[in-house]
């Protein structure tokens, strides 16, 4: 196992590149969910917001 | 519109809320096979295949950065085809779609570059040098970024999207010129001409062949699984003001016949 | 001149009177130009700032690396040309972007004339306000970083056809970022892509004016790209134009 690990000699050039592959392909992976997250929060809110006004003044919109 | 000659189920899935849940069921499956197949792949890379004869066990970066060069210009490609789509019949869908293809084009690039500078340095004894492959790999990049960079700076997503698809179709028109113009280049400056890449030594050993052709079908189920979770986060945020949106965010009954979630 | 009434006719002098109404595609270009003219005559103060950058960049190579001749002789011919390069940038953003503000743009498109033939007019009038000066103080900008004098010439015919080339180039992406917030940074990252090949045959050329090697087949080439540039560049210019304007 230890001799798998070091590679032949360049366990320091092949651990690192396989290390970026996955940490860069993680991140992408990762950043749409976490944008996906705010986005629907957001959005949750908003809706909200628009339930309450709704129900709390439903003759609002002759103001407007 | 008349576009009936495109097959039905076409317009059916161009339609957001419907490509929504067909990305949101297919997603899944792509993602475990491309799991699947990259530790079969990875296990005949780094475990079966023997070390070479000339490079030791450095070559076995080869299964990573192979398949990511492939999938930089595979992801420009669909980037390109659904630019064209996206400004020729201004379908709202291919604009998601080109525009979602460029961050995943990017990284791939950049592990590319990353990953043949961790594998350059050993064998030739350089992190990088100037030659037509890199540097068409670097202007890649670039590509990239500016196909971001633009798509981010309008503030009406649809038009950025469109001058962003100009700008990749600009880019694919580009990019061969850049690669034989270094090559042309790099034969007046015989100093740092680089025959390492030499395509002749491309005789490679079964045992190598099949972890790296189960990588690039590994990297190609990635994306497309990547790619569709991306698109139905730009849908959402593109359409958020429609019915549908709202229905799936707030679980409001929809009174419309629209879609079931 | 005779005119025979018949029923055909009439529409012909309609078509006849529309087509007097409207000026023709080479008037609105001499027009168009002579605005542009004008305006840049105007704010001549402006014209200066890209020589006095080049000049100022120029100035600062020979302190950065040393005065040693033979050094400055073997990079000159090179650092001129991204000098130029760079010197074009900051005017380039700027080609659409107060066409675009106050509406012109509107109007270029509503034109009768094809809008990438005003393109290529516009292009044409920024190049010669802006690069074209550029090009005129080469000799000067090539003594203070000692160019052999066998070079200059080369060096001026690469930059006539690498600028134009250039700035035809950047008129597409000067076009696609018009519409956007910012794009400072912007416009050079696009631009890079474009310009590496173009740098590529002008260096080359230049490279071997300087190694007394023949220099014409680089050359040959970037006058190919500007004449495919001169056709292609325009019409992606406006396609670029109609995605600014309409919204």
């Amino acid at each position: 196992m230890a001799h798998w690990f070091a590679m032949g000699g360049y366990a320091m050039y092949v651990w690192p590149a396989y290390a970026v592959f996955f940490i860069v392909l993680a991140w992408d992976w990762f950043a749409p969910a976490l944008r996906r997250r705010r986005l629907t929060r957001e959005l949750r809110g908003k809706l909200a917001r628009e339930r309450t006004r709704d129900t709390r003044a439903p003759r609002a919109e002759v103001s407007t | 519109m008349s576009r009936s000659y495109l097959p039905h189920w076409i317009h059916w899935l161009g339609s957001p809320p419907n490509f929504y849940r067909f990305a949101g069921a297919l997603r899944p499956w792509l993602m475990a096979v491309a799991l699947i197949s990259a530790v079969i792949g990875l296990y005949g890379g780094l475990v079966l295949a023997p070390p070479d004869y000339q490079q030791g066990d450095a070559y076995r970066i080869i299964f990573i950065h192979v398949p990511s060069a492939w999938m930089g210009l595979f992801i420009y490609a669909t980037m390109a085809v659904a630019g064209l789509v996206a400004l020729v019949w201004r379908v709202k869908l291919a604009e998601v779609i080109a525009m979602e293809c460029a961050p995943i084009g990017a990284a791939f690039t950049l592990v590319t570059l990353v990953t043949g500078s961790l594998w350059g340095k050993p064998m030739w004894g350089t992190w990088w040098t100037w030659d037509a492959r890199l540097t068409s790999e670097l202007v890649l990049l670039f590509l990239y970024l500016g196909v971001i960079g633009l798509y981010n700076a309008f503030e009406d997503h649809r038009r950025g999207a469109r001058a962003a698809s100009l700008l990749a179709l600009i880019g694919i028109v580009n990019l061969p010129i850049v690669h034989y113009s270094v090559q042309w280049w790099n034969t007046l400056h015989q100093g740092s001409t680089v025959n390492f890449l030499d395509p002749a030594r491309s005789s490679i050993a079964p045992t190598m062949l099949w972890p790296l052709l189960v990588m690039a079908l590994a990297t190609h189920l990635y994306f497309f699984a990547s790619l569709l979770g991306r698109v139905r986060t730009g849908l959402l945020s593109l359409e958020s003001g429609k019915q549908w949106v709202r229905a799936l965010v707030g679980g409001q009954p929809t009174p419309t016949t629209g879609a079931p979630t | 001149m005779v005119t025979v009434v018949r029923p055909t006719g009439d529409s012909i002098a309609t078509l006849h009177r529309a087509r007097t109404a409207v000026p023709s595609a080479l008037a609105a270009c001499r027009a168009l130009l002579r605005r542009d003219f004008v305006l840049a005559w105007r704010r001549r103060g402006e014209l200066f700032l890209p020589l006095l950058y080049a000049v100022i960049v120029t100035a600062l190579f020979p302190f950065a690396l040393g005065p040693d001749p033979e050094l400055l002789a073997r990079i000159a011919g090179g650092t001129l040309l991204v000098i130029v390069v760079l010197a074009m940038l900051p005017a380039l953003e700027s080609m659409f972007r107060a066409d675009l503000e106050d509406g012109t743009l509107e109007q270029w498109l509503l034109a009768p004339q094809p809008l990438a033939l005003l393109a290529l007019t516009r292009v044409i009038a920024h190049w010669l306000t802006t690069v074209l000066p550029l090009i005129v103080v080469m000799p000067l900008l090539g003594a203070l970083l000692n160019l052999p004098l066998k070079v200059l010439p080369v060096l001026i015919v690469a930059l006539l056809l690498a600028t134009p080339l250039l700035a035809l180039l950047g008129s597409v992406l000067s076009a696609l970022a018009a519409g956007a917030r910012r794009s400072g940074i912007l416009l050079a990252l696009m631009l890079l892509p474009l310009a590496v090949p173009v740098v590529i045959f002008a260096a080359g050329a230049i490279a071997a004016a300087q190694a007394d090697m023949p220099f014409s087949a680089p050359l040959a080439w970037l006058a190919a790209a500007l004449i495919l540039a001169i056709v292609l560049a325009p019409l992606a210019c406006a396609a670029a134009l109609r995605i600014a304007v309409e919204s």
